[in-house]
């Protein structure tokens, strides 16, 4: 741990002159600081390097992958994108996955932002029930339901269908969703909307007009939160979209691939496709990552 | 204003709470119905036998109890470890660099390590067991840490990691902690941020050490985001079934050494055709997650601090 890394840590405070704008680096404290720094550094790596090595690994025949797993590929071998690409349809699981999202992140902001609305400000009987209805399902452990959900869907024949998914994303995203903007709403100031009343909006424009752009920070981070955690949904689509391979999402296509490659043993392939299936999620990661951190904390941090 | 107001409570809340009646609440509460009859999932009869499922689950010693046991050390080993370090990295981050007029400074480079600490968490499972599944691959199939191994000389389990009984659930456990901690450190790193500098320096003034600072000022102020994320990572902890899936032989093997309550269930519910019996299995992990928020909310309060 940091711990007696301080006395060498203040002598060197005390030590330093008052004011020196550009200070050459010079070692940092004892042993202990060292070796706290080096971990730090060392974690960096073991996020770092099974990621690139997957990548360096994509260029590689898979025969080359086997023989010599830490070596450079010999030439990069795009074969595997290509492969990866038709035969392994990461493309069409991509359009899959988009499509199902739209209609699924749309839902369940639309119904969250409304249901956590009416919770946060408007009394009337049955109001916590229903909130703590709605929290309590963050803590459900998913398996239990699974196979009751299952026969539901195909009861109504939604089994198999992408609408059928788009609305079990949907309620099983509202308990984060609602519990989280529900205390958000109750943030906002109450001056803004009792003007808009004076002024004669109904309750429907007081929500759209005027609320909803007011909640505009607090809808980013749960949708960022939602197309995060809907687009990497594995359970659900697993078992209610389970019949043809075709219409798979991202998650499923992937382990679809992992399976067949086992038998097959093509695993440049395999990891082309992996590589495909990280770069957008990478690229919208460099770009977002201060929304992106906040928005997957928001809900701990309330 | 008041005009009305009903009408609209009711048909901003029809939609949302009725879908999550029909498709959440629903099904749970059949659970628990199915887990008290001998329903195997596919016929259309089935009796009503009481508590037996319950009874025999603790017989079960092929998959149940290996997948209790080990449920029952992921519960205690990924809190504990991925606490320890996200509090470790963050206090590191935020207040391990050097102390200049009294003022206390992150490490340098803090931004960039929490950048790529965070990555994994917007990974999907499925990426994550691809990738760690050939990072533990024996050495003929090019695995990472075994070709490194045999490469400076030491011994290498020949199967690799992830099909020998001694290292399969460990290797599990190693990745979750690696998926999770980034999420925590940025978790702990915004609470740490919301503690006055001033404490701290005045700690300096009184000469106390890092670890001093760590332990009295920290770590009693962070007590309330401690609590939430033991109580997030319980559940994550219960949940685990996904990682397994992807990267375990048998899916929980070799020879039941990673089996899981969420794999146990799955394999009874689709694979088996014991529809009821695994629904027991998953009350029984809806009770225990259950008892874990409460007990940790109730004993678990400290006294609130305002700064």
């Amino acid at each position: 741990m940091a711990t007696d890394t301080a006395p060498a840590a203040e002598g060197t405070a005390e030590a330093a002159p008052a004011r020196t704008p550009q200070r050459a680096p010079r070692p940092e404290g004892n042993v202990l600081n060292v070796f706290s720094h080096g971990f730090l550094w060392l974690w960096a790596l073991m996020v770092i390097i099974p990621v690139a090595w997957i990548v360096m690994s994509s260029f590689k025949t898979t025969r080359e992958i086997a023989s010599d797993p830490l070596g450079l590929p010999s030439a990069p071998h795009w074969a595997n994108y290509v492969n990866a690409w038709t035969n392994g349809n990461i493309g069409g699981y991509f359009l899959n996955t988009a499509q199902v999202l739209v209609f699924s992140v749309t839902g369940t902001m639309l119904l969250g932002a409304m249901a956590a609305y009416v919770l946060a400000r408007y009394e009337f009987p049955g109001n916590r029930v229903i909130y703590f209805g709605f929290a309590a399902g963050m803590m459900f452990p998913v398996f239990l339901a699974l196979f009751p959900l299952f026969k539901t869907l195909q009861n109504v024949a939604l089994l198999n269908t992408y609408t059928g998914l788009v609305i079990v994303y949907i309620a099983y995203s509202l308990p984060f969703t609602v519990f989280f903007l529900t205390a958000f709403f109750r943030t906002l100031p109450t001056g803004v909307a009792e003007a808009a009343v004076v002024d004669g909006a109904g309750h429907y424009r007081l929500f759209f007009q005027v609320m909803l752009p007011m909640a505009k920070p607090g809808l980013v981070a749960i949708t960022i939160f939602n197309v995060i955690g809907q687009w990497n949904q594995f359970l659900l689509p697993l078992v209610l979209l389970g019949r043809n391979p075709e219409d798979a999402m991202i998650s499923q296509g992937l382990a679809n691939l992992a399976l067949r490659q086992g038998y097959e043993g093509d695993s440049g392939a395999l990891f082309a496709g992996t590589v495909l299936a990280m770069v957008p999620i990478f690229i919208a990661y460099v770009l977002f990552q201060r929304q992106i951190q906040a928005g997957l904390t928001a809900g701990a941090i309330k | 204003m008041k005009h009305g107001k009903y009408p609209f409570i009711l048909s901003f809340l029809a939609l949302p709470v009725g879908l999550y009646a029909w498709l959440v609440i629903l099904p749970f509460a059949q659970a628990f119905q199915i887990s008290l009859t001998d329903w195997s999932g596919s016929s259309n009869s089935f009796d009503y036998i009481g508590f037996d499922n319950y009874a025999n689950l603790f017989k079960d010693e092929r998959l149940v109890l290996p997948a209790l046991r080990h449920t029952g050390i992921i519960l205690v080993v990924l809190p504990l470890v991925t606490i320890v370090l996200g509090l470790f990295f963050a206090f590191m981050l935020n207040l391990g660099g050097r102390v200049r007029q009294g003022r206390i400074e992150g490490v340098r480079g803090a931004r960039f390590h929490k950048v790529v600490y965070f990555f994994p968490q917007v990974l999907s499972v499925a990426i994550i067991g691809i990738l760690w599944k050939q990072v533990y691959a024996p050495e003929n199939f090019g695995g990472l840490i075994t070709g490194a191994l045999t490469a400076v000389g030491l011994p290498a389990p020949v199967n690799g990691f992830l099909a020998d009984t001694r290292f399969v659930l460990a290797s599990v456990i190693g990745v979750l902690v690696w998926s999770a901690v980034g999420f925590y450190l940025v978790f702990f790193s915004s609470a740490m941020a919301s503690i006055p500098r001033d404490l701290y320096e005045a700690a300096v003034i009184d000469g106390a050490g890092r670890g001093a600072m760590f332990f009295r000022i920290t770590l009693p102020l962070l007590w309330d985001s401690v609590q939430t994320a033991w109580i997030y990572l319980s559940i994550v902890a219960l949940d685990v079934f996904v990682l397994i899936y992807m990267m375990t032989p048998e899916r929980g093997g070799p020879n039941a050494a990673s089996e899981v309550v969420g794999g146990v269930i799955w394999k009874y519910a689709f694979n088996h055709g014991e529809q009821a019996f695994a629904s027991a299995l998953g009350v029984v992990l809806f009770f225990a997650a259950l008892s874990l928020a409460v007990v940790s909310l109730r004993f678990g309060r400290r006294e609130q601090i305002e700064f």
